[in-house]
């Protein structure tokens, strides 16, 4: 869903001095004409403040938290145009803090933090504190270390719902079995490892089982590279748990596995001819969502001999997976072509 | 010689479509326009023909110039479009004298209630298969000879030619004037038995014999377009429903499929004799190809099944997007006991219920928004299970296996429902556009594209397949609450209620 923030300055309280104002906070969903919700905040007298809001959807639970900072005149904000002047110091730093926090799978404490981003301790602790408290972060009561928090994980488009992406990719994944007359999969990563959210049958009518919700070690297959290319620090966590054998093709060894990964980002598909069963290969590319995100991989399933000439994927059956991925992410407005 | 290929045509309710298959049956391009819908009362919807034609020509030259292929590319066309709806237009000029009427258009409620007291009303069933209802072209046609003044006079002199969207299409790309059988079939108009026009109904419906169209097989060359797409034949025309059923090539007797969408429909191949409905189902013919014999089959409709999630998203805001409600309805093993049957204008078959309005039932205080979305989905589930039963014993078929499209066999929890409530395997096949694909094979059977139906057979390959694996005692036990949930929907409104 998309939501339009409109805030606008109300005009002095009544009781207030010179500097005390009032906010009036609404969201409009895209598309709707008039506002879905509103709140109006009690009256602030800082020049610099930082106003926090459950967001209640009428007749529902809250959904969202919103956390505006800013001089008030700066947050008058016209009709559609999100025009705040000037930058917002505090809300950058915020921005800094969750980049780093998902940039990396494991917690990292209020000092790292300060450290890396070389600002007082206190002012982190500030920051994370606000941002623990919309559900931003999330501390970990036994470490005291700060990770991305659910409310953040679960916002907007970024969060694709594996039911969502097969709804989307419905045509498509169909079309992809058509032409290259081979088994295909969707899949998610889920806690390190693939998760078929979408199977469609090899076109043969031979007797064939439906695997969606099946879980895949990601490092023996094309979509769990696909996937692992794109969220390095999952591939580190893997590497660190240590890597298992499938086949003699599978590939365990860390350094090989990192190389491995950057040449599936580099090129954009990722193939597997036998690394976890040797009898059966696959080749796979990514799903990027409009965030940029790739969201899903989308590939192919058959035996290597049908698959690859020598390891290497055959070239039509390479341009179909890769196109068919494409038209995907197309479908989610990732490519606007 | 360059590849041929065959162009379907979907004249849908909400859009015009229009998609390009190989030989293989797969889909080489796709384009598609939205039509205005417009609603000059409460219970009255419309469309402009006009811009529906307009549309038409627009998504076909889309859909060539998207595949990089020109009209000349194009084996035959064929078209498969929304039932019912209503279009007269002058012989002379080909102008519409008036907006389309919509199939789901209710304005000729009051003169159904009349027509009903005329002997012989009853007759309707037997002669055409249907009941008389407000869903059919025959009282839309007579609705607009009373109600648009001097139409009727210059209907009787030859000067108006009636059609359903076939035949409007088919007038304005050939010139002809013709329908299908299928198409024919929904006017309440033809006689089922010999696929002509029925003395009895057309004076019972008092329409006069000079407007309506010839009656022609779903497929044959109907004559070579004109304008832009010269040369190109036209060689096929269905209803959206019987087009889906021709699309999951369900060409023997016991052949079912149920398209999931909006609403649902199940239709039942019947083979040679058309099979005459004790619960409540149509009896309907199924395309014809060339000359010949015709074959029949009976078709359940649901009115509220897609629609009902569209209701949790839009109107509970359960759930941000359709396909989330199978996230949430996995949460949990099962409906906690709640049944939701809506009924939101009524119940469609088998009970054909006007009076019914939605209930949930079996409420307690364990009940959360996961069990309401789960109990959405197996009100899907149940609704076919009841067209399924009543189809299993008017046409003393056993199902083997039910073929499923629409945008509903995405969810993969609902297919399961469906495969454990109705006990039958319920298989998605690899083409989910079956409705311009069964438009585009009659077409090119007409046309000799394609040889035989055995050869569409080859083309249609399953995708998915999902079994039955529920016990009978828990089936039967939900099945009895449906039941007793649909007794509790049934006859809420009262004489001295709206009814809207």
């Amino acid at each position: 869903m998309d939501w339009t923030w409109l805030a606008e300055a109300l005009p002095r309280a009544p009781h207030g001095g010179g500097k005390t104002w009032r906010v009036r906070l609404r969201m409009r969903r895209t598309g709707d004409s008039t506002p879905a919700t509103a709140a109006v905040a009690p009256p602030v007298t800082r020049g610099n403040l930082y106003l926090e809001y459950d967001i209640v959807k009428l007749g529902s639970e809250p959904t969202a938290a919103v956390l505006i900072a800013g001089t008030p005149p700066d947050l008058v904000v016209r009709d559609d145009q999100q025009a705040v002047p000037g930058r917002i110091q505090s809300i950058e730093r915020a921005a800094a803090i969750l980049r780093l926090l998902s940039g990396r799978s494991r917690q990292i404490g209020v000092v790292d933090l300060a450290e890396e981003l070389r600002l007082p301790k206190g002012t982190v602790h500030g920051i994370l504190r606000t941002l623990q408290h919309v559900g931003f972060v999330e501390q970990d009561p036994q470490t005291g270390k700060y990770r991305l928090g659910a409310a953040l994980l679960h916002m907007g488009s970024t969060y694709l719902d594996g039911n969502e992406l097969r709804t989307r990719a419905l045509n498509w994944s169909d079309s992809l079995a058509s032409r290259t007359q081979e088994e295909v999969r969707l899949g998610t990563l889920h806690e390190g490892r693939v998760l078929i959210v979408h199977h469609v049958f090899r076109p043969d009518d031979s007797l064939q089982t439906l695997d969606v919700g099946t879980l895949l070690p990601a490092h023996a297959t094309a979509l769990g590279k696909v996937l692992l290319a794109s969220h390095p620090h999952v591939a580190e966590e893997l590497i660190e748990a240590g890597l298992s054998s499938y086949t003699e093709m599978t590939i365990s060894v860390p350094d090989k596995l990192r190389r491995e990964l950057e040449s599936v980002r580099d090129r954009g598909w990722a193939s597997d001819a036998g690394e976890l069963e040797l009898l059966r290969g696959s080749i796979a590319a990514p799903i990027i969502d409009r965030t940029g995100r790739t969201a899903g991989a989308m590939g192919i399933f058959g035996s290597p001999q049908r698959l690859f000439t020598a390891q290497v994927p055959r070239p039509e059956l390479l341009t179909h997976v890769r196109e068919h991925a494409r038209a995907v992410s197309h479908e989610l407005g990732a490519i606007p072509w | 010689m360059r590849e041929r290929y065959i162009a379907g045509i979907d004249q849908g309710t909400a859009s015009s479509r229009c998609l390009i298959f190989d030989h293989s049956g797969r889909i080489v391009s796709v384009s598609q326009k939205e039509h205005r819908h417009i609603f000059p009362r409460p219970g009255w919807v419309e469309h402009d023909p006009e811009e529906i034609w307009a549309n038409v020509q627009q998504v076909v030259s889309q859909a060539l110039s998207d595949a990089g292929l020109q009209p000349k590319d194009l084996a035959a066309l064929g078209i498969a479009n929304q039932r019912e709806t209503t279009i007269v237009w002058e012989r002379e000029t080909g102008r519409p004298v008036h907006q389309a009427i919509n199939w789901q258009d209710t304005r000729t409620d009051a003169l159904l209630r009349q027509l009903a007291e005329i002997p012989g009303a009853g007759r309707t069933r037997e002669l055409a298969g249907l009941p008389l209802a407000s869903y059919f072209s025959g009282p839309k046609l007579r609705w607009l000879l009373d109600n648009v003044a001097g139409l009727r006079g210059r209907a009787e002199a030859g000067e108006l030619l009636f059609g359903t969207m076939d035949s409007w299409l088919i007038w304005r790309l050939t010139g002809r004037h013709l329908t299908d059988v299928t198409n024919a079939s929904r006017t309440l108009l033809m006689n089922l038995h010999t696929l002509a026009w029925d003395e009895q109904l057309i004076e019972l419906m008092g329409v006069p014999r000079v407007m309506l169209p010839e009656i022609r097989p779903s497929a044959e060359v109907y004559g070579e377009a004109r304008g832009e797409l010269a040369g190109v034949p036209v060689a096929a025309a269905l209803g959206d429903q019987q087009a889906a059923l021709f699309g999951q090539t369900c060409f023997e007797i016991g052949d079912a499929k149920c398209t999931y969408g909006t609403g649902s429909f199940m239709l039942l191949n019947t083979g040679p004799r058309p099979v005459q409905s004790g619960h409540g189902l149509l009896t309907t013919v199924c395309p014809q190809v060339g000359a010949e014999a015709p074959t029949y089959a009976l078709e359940g409709s649901i009115a509220v099944t897609g629609a009902l999630v569209q209701w949790v998203r839009d109107k509970l805001e359960l759930i941000g997007s359709a396909p989330e409600i199978e996230t949430l309805a996995r949460s949990v093993e099962d409906s906690g006991g709640c049944y939701f049957v809506p009924a939101f204008s009524g119940l469609y078959a088998p009970h054909w219920r006007s009076d019914a309005r939605g209930v949930i039932t079996g409420l307690t205080g364990y009940i959360t928004k996961a069990h309401l979305a789960r109990a959405v989905l197996e009100a899907t589930a149940w609704q076919s299970r009841e067209v399924l039963d009543a189809m299993s014993s008017d046409a003393g078929v056993e199902l083997q296996t039910l073929r499923v499209d629409g945008g509903m066999t995405a969810n993969n929890l609902l297919m399961q429902i469906l495969a454990d409530v109705l006990d039958v395997g319920v298989v998605r096949p690899i083409v989910a556009e079956n409705v311009s694909l069964g438009g585009a094979y009659a077409a090119g059977l007409a046309v000799g594209f394609w040889e035989s139906r055995d050869e569409l057979r080859s083309n249609w390959h399953i995708a998915a397949q999902w079994l039955p694996n529920m016990e009978p005692e828990r089936r039967e036990r939900g099945y009895r609450k449906w039941r007793k949930a649909v007794e509790r929907a049934t006859g809420w409104l009262d004489e001295d209620d709206e009814r809207f």
